[in-house]
């Protein structure tokens, strides 16, 4: 079996605040193979937005990776020196990130910036730098790319700002593309236009695309394959056709169910999933689900569940899948 | 029986000067965010407003409830004119706002037994047992009693949302006008807000007006629904009449948009293009044209008016002509 | 409706409230400043017990003396025992700078308030009236006013108020038009509130935090202007004691004793860095966005 492109493995990460020690990731297990589009969802609280933040080696300072690893082709980019890291990013993984007014800095054009992100390509003339700049701003849909770069972000319409993110992030070429959240921050008909553009840039990327979200549309109109996570791990992975008919975890036949868009019919009652996530100061003995899901019984709360692989491309860390 | 709110014309203007001259009323350059707004709503109707940035859907909640002034048209609340500050007043005592930002508004310094009692003091009202009526109100919205002691920074969102729900409820209000009541929480929780809304409104005979742009949600919860784009009413009626056949192709984009989350439904085109025009850049005859995939002549130079049929609104110089559910024209349209 | 999860619910309400003086004696700056001025507050409070000599008895016999155990700090040209004299010194040095920034805060306060929230065309008045004041230089002025009213505490103290008045409305001002627009107090008005139950219950508590810093940062500032006014003739009249008055007398017998522009410049130093100290851990400790929590 080939060697994926981006590998983590078991990643277990515990931040130290003022309650105790939080494992905000327990044992997370992903891989992402070139050319794919991988989603990955969960809600507040799930440790999606550590993994990111692991991932392109941002954790905050109280945070301690306490096992596990990142391998990237293989090579382990986790315990590097913060020289190699800085050289990591944008080169070999590049964000997108929620907010894209945060991702620029107000106070230089654009032109100026993009050029600055390919700074790790010495080869090229500043002249160079602009127009490739330029092309990756009109494969963006953007309209007046020439006119874009002598813009500042401010001036800049959010759908206009997004599409730029994306156009800083792909003049790297990175082998890793994440975007967290990309679309939360837009209106629904820009949200659909990034959707489109995303999906079209497949072909310019050669690595992968990681998508983080909350939102079980934009994982059903981009990804090919999801991981589903909850209270620090990863309870359901399957291809994004098998997550949404043949979702094998209860949480994540919940969270279908809950999704007004899912609902067919007009119901004046919405469906909710009871209860809240469990602390992760303390994290349960058992499934982490167990307390608000309707199949549980006294294994489930006391036993922690096994990883049960329903095919070679879906498992859910479940008792009852089992059965 | 005649509606509770009635919004007829609705104008409303932002001034732009700033200065000494301005402050004295001689503002010369207005914004204009609203014309020609016309919605009512019933008696223990939930009704949804739906729009994108700029189209002015929480400028309307605010000119709704006189929390700020509107430069055109009548509001009528329960037969009464609100054209002074005594029936705007009045007004106060029988509606209630819920923003979209639970957290931030709930007065920093006050604790929520506090702040689900000032209702009751500022209206002169004076239950029997102020500790009582305070637990009762929680208790509605399903909230433990010690919350009332805690300040609003050390609520969670969800908490926020509850507690901005129960001092919507405290004077017993006519109507709530919730602003995005599930703005920021999980889908596995928005449920739970939206569900104790439907609640109040059967058990209490409550009317309520929800503006989100999530038409997913507003369309299993409302009964009326209006889409609001740049400031104009572009189309209303009962919800499952909207949501079957939209009538207004900024409608029919708005639901071909949302994402999908079952992969086989992916969609193949782009329902719209472009961007929303800036307010200040509003583009002439119909604001909809730049984008709109059947647009005319005609729609470039004359505004449409929104005409009514039966329970519906629209406002396109081609309702009747376009089949939007097939992204098709059924016959020919005069230019 | 019941609600599910109450056992989580209550795990998720954070166990202590941290309040400033928590975080104010975490700051080892912070606490140096307080600890400061605590210092100089309870000299000047005190002064009439603890001072061990009548600060103006006049002992020319015993003039210039170095500091001995009869007279800890020394005595002036007079023969006036230093210690006591800096001792009353501090009274007059916080009992001006103290009342002149409180009674001008206090009218700030109210006048910024009003502007901020009021209608804006009273606020376009007020406006004018602060950068008019603030555009006058202010040692000028204060020159002017004394010339005409005559030196003296009260006279310095009203110059100060009307100086400070504008500074202090202003930042209430912008405080205050920072908030008007802000989710609560437009809830509050949903709710039907009046504007003076929002200004007083809703805004004033929410923007007194920079105010209290900000004067606790120019009480130093008033000291040393009354001082230099002291020390130029214009400040408090003789006998009074005046750290200003000393170090006047000090800098004319410079040769005679150097000491005395010492004794008399440290106590100014230290207050100033107390007050100030204090000021910015005030600040840090009334930040709300510095309470770092682990958000999930």
């Amino acid at each position: 079996m080939s060697v994926p492109l981006l590998a983590i493995r078991d990643l277990t990460v515990r931040y130290q605040s003022n309650d105790g020690a939080v494992e905000a990731l327990r044992g997370v297990s992903m891989r992402a193979e070139a050319g794919e589009v991988v989603g990955i969802v969960g809600e507040s609280g799930c440790g999606k937005s550590t993994l990111v933040a692991a991932l392109i080696a941002l954790l905050a300072a109280n945070a301690e990776i306490s096992a596990g690893t990142v391998e990237l082709q293989g090579r382990d980019i986790l315990r590097r020196t913060a020289a190699e890291k800085r050289a990591l990013r944008g080169a070999e993984i590049a964000m997108v990130f929620q907010d894209s007014m945060t991702a620029f800095s107000p106070v230089l054009t654009l032109g100026t910036q993009l050029v600055d992100f390919q700074h790790n390509l010495p080869n090229l003339t500043r002249q160079d730098k602009l127009a490739r700049a330029k092309t990756m701003l009109a494969k963006v849909g953007i309209a007046d790319p020439a006119l874009c770069l002598g813009r500042f972000p401010h001036q800049l319409s959010g759908g206009m700002r997004q599409r730029a993110a994306v156009a800083a992030a792909l003049l790297m070429s990175p082998q890793v593309l994440v975007a967290d959240e990309p679309t939360t921050a837009l209106d629904v008909t820009m949200e659909a236009q990034i959707l489109h553009l995303l999906r079209s840039l497949r072909a310019e990327i050669n690595g992968t695309i990681l998508i983080v979200t909350h939102h079980l549309g934009v994982i059903g109109e981009l990804c090919d394959r999801v991981y589903v996570m909850y209270a620090g791990e990863v309870v359901e992975e399957a291809t994004v056709d098998d997550l949404y008919h043949a979702p094998r975890h209860p949480y994540t036949r919940a969270l279908i169910d809950c999704d007004p868009a899912h609902l067919a019919t007009r119901t004046a009652v919405l469906p909710t999933i009871p209860g809240r996530p469990p602390s992760l100061v303390s994290p349960p003995k058992g499934c982490a689900f167990a307390p608000r899901c309707t199949l549980a019984d006294a294994q489930c709360h006391s036993i922690r569940p096994p990883r049960v692989h329903i095919s070679p491309s879906q498992a859910a860390l479940c008792h009852k899948v089992a059965l | 029986m005649s509606a509770l709110f009635e919004i007829d014309n609705m104008v409303v203007d932002l001034p732009l000067d700033r200065g000494l001259l301005a402050a004295f009323g001689a503002a010369r350059r207005r914004l204009n965010i609203l014309t020609g707004v016309s919605l009512s709503i019933g008696h223990g109707e939930m009704v949804g407003l739906v729009g994108e940035s700029g189209s002015g859907k929480t400028t309307l909640a605010l000119a709704m409830l006189g929390l700020t002034p509107i430069s055109g048209g009548r509001l009528v609340f329960d037969g009464q004119v609100l054209d002074s500050a005594r029936a705007f007043g009045a007004l106060r005592r029988s509606t209630a706002m819920m923003f979209q930002d639970p957290v931030a508004s709930l007065s920093p310094r006050m604790s929520v037994g506090a702040l689900l009692y000032e209702p009751f003091i500022i209206h002169g009202l004076k239950p029997a047992n102020r500790r009582d009526k305070i637990v009762a109100l929680l208790e509605q919205v399903g909230l433990p009693p010690e919350i009332a002691s805690r300040f609003p920074h050390e609520l969670s969102g969800g908490q926020a949302r509850r507690v901005c729900v129960a001092r919507a409820l405290a004077l017993e209000p006519k109507l709530v006008v919730a602003d995005e009541p599930t703005a920021g929480l999980d889908v596995s929780v928005q449920g739970e807000v939206l569900n104790l809304m439907t609640e109040l409104k059967t058990r209490l005979g409550l009317s309520l007006l929800i503006i989100s742009h999530n038409l997913a949600m507003v369309r299993h919860v409302t009964d009326r629904v209006a889409i609001l784009y740049l400031g104009r009413l572009v189309e209303s009626g009962p919800t499952a009449q909207v949501f079957a056949n939209p009538r207004h192709p900024y409608t029919a984009s708005l639901i071909a948009a949302e994402p999908q989350p079952d992969p086989r439904k992916r969609s193949q085109n782009l329902a719209v293009m472009g961007e929303i025009p800036s307010l200040f850049d509003r583009p002439q005859g119909c604001e909809f044209h730049t984008r709109c995939a059947f647009a005319q002549a005609k729609c470039r130079t004359t505004a449409p008016e929104l005409r009514k049929t039966g329970e519906r609104q629209v406002r396109c110089h081609f309702a009747e002509t376009l089949d939007l559910n097939n992204r098709r024209v059924t016959h020919g349209m005069e230019h | 409706m019941s609600f599910e999860g109450e056992a989580s619910l209550a795990e998720a309400l954070p166990p202590k409230r941290r309040t400033a003086w928590r975080a104010l004696r975490r700051d080892p700056m912070g606490m140096t400043g307080a600890v400061l001025v605590g210092t100089f507050v309870f000299l000047a409070l005190l002064a009439p017990w603890i001072a061990p000599y009548d600060p103006a008895k006049i002992d020319v016999l015993n003039k210039f003396q170095s500091p001995d155990w009869n007279h800890l700090l020394g005595t002036d040209h007079l023969g006036r025992d230093l210690l006591s004299r800096i001792i009353w010194g501090a009274r007059v040095a916080l009992g001006i700078a103290i009342t002149a920034t409180g009674v001008a805060g206090a009218i700030g306060l109210i006048l910024g308030l009003i502007a901020g929230f009021g209608p804006r065309w009273l606020d376009a008045i007020l406006v004018l009236l602060f950068d008019s004041f603030s555009s006058l230089p202010m040692i000028m002025f204060a020159l002017a006013i004394i010339t005409v009213l005559g030196p003296g505490t009260q006279t310095l103290i009203l110059v100060i108020v009307i100086i400070s008045i504008p500074g202090y409305a202003r930042l209430i001002r912008a405080q205050t038009l920072s908030l008007r627009m802000a989710d609560y107090i437009q809830a509050e008005r949903a709710i039907g509130a009046s504007s003076a139950r929002i200004i007083l219950r809703h805004l004033l508590p929410n923007v007194v935090g920079p105010l209290v810093i900000l004067l606790s940062m120019d009480i130093p500032v008033v000291i040393m202007l009354e001082a230099g006014l002291s020390y130029l003739g214009f400040g408090v009249k003789p006998p009074t004691p005046s750290w200003g008055n000393i170090l006047y007398d000090g800098y004319t017998s410079l040769r005679a004793a150097p000491n005395m522009v010492i004794v008399a410049g440290a106590p100014l130093v230290l207050c100033t860095i107390g007050f100030t100290f204090l000021g910015e851990g005030l600040r840090d400790a009334l930040d709300p966005k510095l309470k770092l929590r682990v958000r999930r």
